[in-house]
């Protein structure tokens, strides 16, 4: 039991893993279509976890509403919500169909979950504003630098910023600091940041595969 | 009354009064379908004299049938030199044929617009033979090559534009491998202090005085994002210590297989702990897939059971200002970290502490303390080195006006 709960996790891991890297060196097919494979079959694995998902949060919420606990009617909501949708879909949409336009999944998901996820989305024009006035009090030298590079790039955007400097030489209009600002301070700092997350991707993935890494597996540590 | 009935009688047409009428409507039809067809015969007429005045277009010359090169062998770069045709605007389209024989029979395969000369044909199979004769098609007629170019589509076993990448790779993985093994010797090696890693531990605590939970958000992608690995890593760990200082921790998850994985995480933190009984299966729960609906779980989690510290660790796209601005709203500790370059100023801003792209991976190797991953962040600093280095070769090189470095570095 030991090699196939503890060795061959991390023989399989280690195998995939250095296949995915080598496909990606090498196309041959012998190779390329294994990792191809690999990944679709991946790709199923994950489907057939949606049940344990679905499951979990019938449990979960059930156990809340039987037990009655703190906002256990928002609960039933929410297993209404999702029974519903699933006896729309399952029952009611024309079978494999169900997400083809103008069945009553389609409608459900587009005129109820849509706009209800749109009204989400929209909260972040009022959460941008209140990140922002926070982010530009000027306490330290770092955050007045920050004020005034978001300053000019703000009004360089504008049309009211070209308005302001239209009669300034070139090199003194805001639109061309700010463009300047984006393409060469701002894309060195974010190229960097890849950069070194890249390597921290590779580094991990590295670990992975050679199985030092391998929280993953449940280890017996009792 | 009878005034109106005499007018109405004068002003009604009588049988004998009315002349017999000419069905208009039906012969303006007649009319109109005798245009058409004698239109249509004479356009018949012309096409038919066009085609016998006009001579068909010269053929295309230079047929060649090349392997494309890096690939799995699935593919040929067909071209060919215009017809001389195209300068009189002769040629409409180019048809291309194959064959399995030199002699035939050749069928068409494709067409493209007059004007263009190459064509990659991704319908082959490696190791077979094709040959290939291309057509000019006009007005006048079809005028085919008369040469047929043969081509054998191979599967290569390195993709050479790659060499680059994978001469850095095994570099990176020599230095990673080189520290593992200096690590396994015993010998300490000095790792910087991550201020936002520290910070967990900092916000678990505070978390536990006020007798409040700790609210984990391990991203919003799936686990084939590498961030989602890195964070359920931390996961582990941070688990660990909620156990340990008896807090509750909530894990609200969104995609089925980081759900398991955060579950086994999360109960190998507690039997890490000693306290596997303390485990609630709860704690750990399935939300949804869909962005915003999540959001909107996680924020009325936090709305409701207002957790004393909010850990957001993996990959996070528009919901980040939403989560952190929520969190911020209900005066929790927040630390961030992740490797979305766009993301991470809203967490600066939002958040107490956050872990800037390579920080998020260092984070699990970090507070484990275990020095084979200590060694493999130090073979990464040392990457780094070489990396500002070829940065800095490179820039020198090519203000000196050579190429050839920034060409080997290029890859497709």
């Amino acid at each position: 039991m030991s090699f196939f709960k503890q060795h061959l996790p991390v023989w399989l891991t280690a195998i995939i893993g250095v296949l995915t890297i080598l496909s990606f060196f090498m196309p041959h097919p012998l190779i390329a279509d294994p990792a191809e494979t690999l990944q679709n079959w991946a790709i199923v694995i994950v489907a057939s976890g949606y049940v344990l998902g679905a499951a979990n949060v019938l449990k979960v919420n059930g156990e809340d509403v039987a037990r009655r606990r703190t906002n256990w009617p928002y609960k039933i909501v929410l297993l209404a919500s999702m029974i519903g949708m699933m006896i729309i879909g399952f029952f009611m949409s024309g079978g494999t169909h169900f997400l083809d336009a103008g069945t009553k999944f389609t409608w459900a998901y587009n005129n109820l979950y849509v706009p209800m996820q749109a009204t989400m989305f929209a909260l972040l024009a009022f959460f941008i504003a209140s990140a922002a006035f926070r982010a530009f009090r000027i306490r330290t030298i770092d955050a007045g630098l920050l004020a005034i590079a978001a300053l000019i790039v703000m009004i360089g955007r504008v049309p009211i910023g070209q308005w302001l400097t239209k009669d300034l030489p070139e090199p003194w209009q805001l639109p061309v600091w700010a463009s300047w600002l984006l393409e060469w301070p701002q894309n060195a700092a974010k190229r960097g940041i890849a950069i070194g997350a890249g390597l921290g991707v590779m580094a991990t993935g590295l670990r992975i595969i050679l199985g030092i890494e391998r929280n993953y597996m449940r280890e017996d540590k009792s | 009354m009878p005034f109106m009935a005499a007018r109405d009688s004068r002003l009604r047409p009588t049988f004998a009064t009315m002349r017999p009428r000419l069905p208009i409507p039906a012969l303006a039809g007649a009319l109109l379908a005798l245009v058409l067809w004698a239109g249509v015969a004479c356009a018949q007429d012309s096409l038919a004299t066009i085609q016998l005045l006009a001579p068909a277009p010269a053929p295309p010359t230079g047929v060649t049938a090349n392997d494309v090169a890096n690939d799995k062998g699935r593919a040929l770069a067909i071209s060919w030199t215009a017809s001389a045709a195209e300068k009189t605007n002769s040629v409409l389209v180019y048809r291309i044929l194959r064959a399995d024989a030199p002699e035939g029979p050749f069928a068409v395969i494709d067409s493209v617009a007059a004007g263009t000369t190459s064509k990659t044909d991704e319908t082959v199979t490696a190791g077979h033979a094709y040959w290939y004769r291309v057509a000019a098609v006009g007005p006048g007629g079809e005028g085919l090559s008369t040469e047929t170019a043969a081509g054998h589509p191979t599967a290569q076993w390195f993709n050479s534009t790659r060499l680059s990448v994978f001469l850095i790779t095994l570099l990176f993985f020599a230095f990673v491998l080189g520290f593992i093994l200096f690590a396994q010797t015993g010998k300490s090696m000095f790792v910087r202090r991550i201020p936002g890693i520290d910070a967990i531990e900092e916000a678990i605590g505070r978390a536990t005085e006020m007798g409040r939970s700790v609210l984990y958000v391990p991203g919003i992608n799936d686990i084939d994002d590498i961030q989602t690995m890195a964070s359920l890593t931390i996961l582990e760990t941070v688990a660990k210590m909620t156990a340990k200082y008896e807090t509750p921790i909530i894990v609200p998850t969104n995609y089925p297989v980081v759900f398991t994985l955060a579950q086994e995480m999360v109960k190998n933190g507690f039997v890490a702990a000693g306290r596997p009984d303390a485990y609630d299966p709860n704690s750990v729960r399935y939300v949804t897939t869909e962005q915003f609906a999540y959001v909107a779980a996680v924020n009325g989690i936090m709305l409701r059971d207002k957790p004393a510290a909010n850990i957001y660790l993996g990959a996070f796209f528009a919901e980040s200002l939403l989560l952190a601005e929520t969190g911020f709203a209900t005066k929790a500790i927040q630390v961030a970290g992740t490797a979305q370059v766009a993301q991470l100023p809203f967490f600066v801003v939002a958040c107490d502490y956050t872990l800037i792209g390579e920080e998020l991976y260092a984070a699990g190797a970090y507070l484990s303390k275990e020095p084979r991953l200590l060694g493999s962040l130090k073979g990464s600093d040392l990457m780094k080195a070489v990396l500002i280095l070829i940065i800095v070769v490179g820039c020198v090189l090519e203000t000196a006006g050579y190429k050839g470095f920034t060409n080997f570095m290029a890859t497709q």
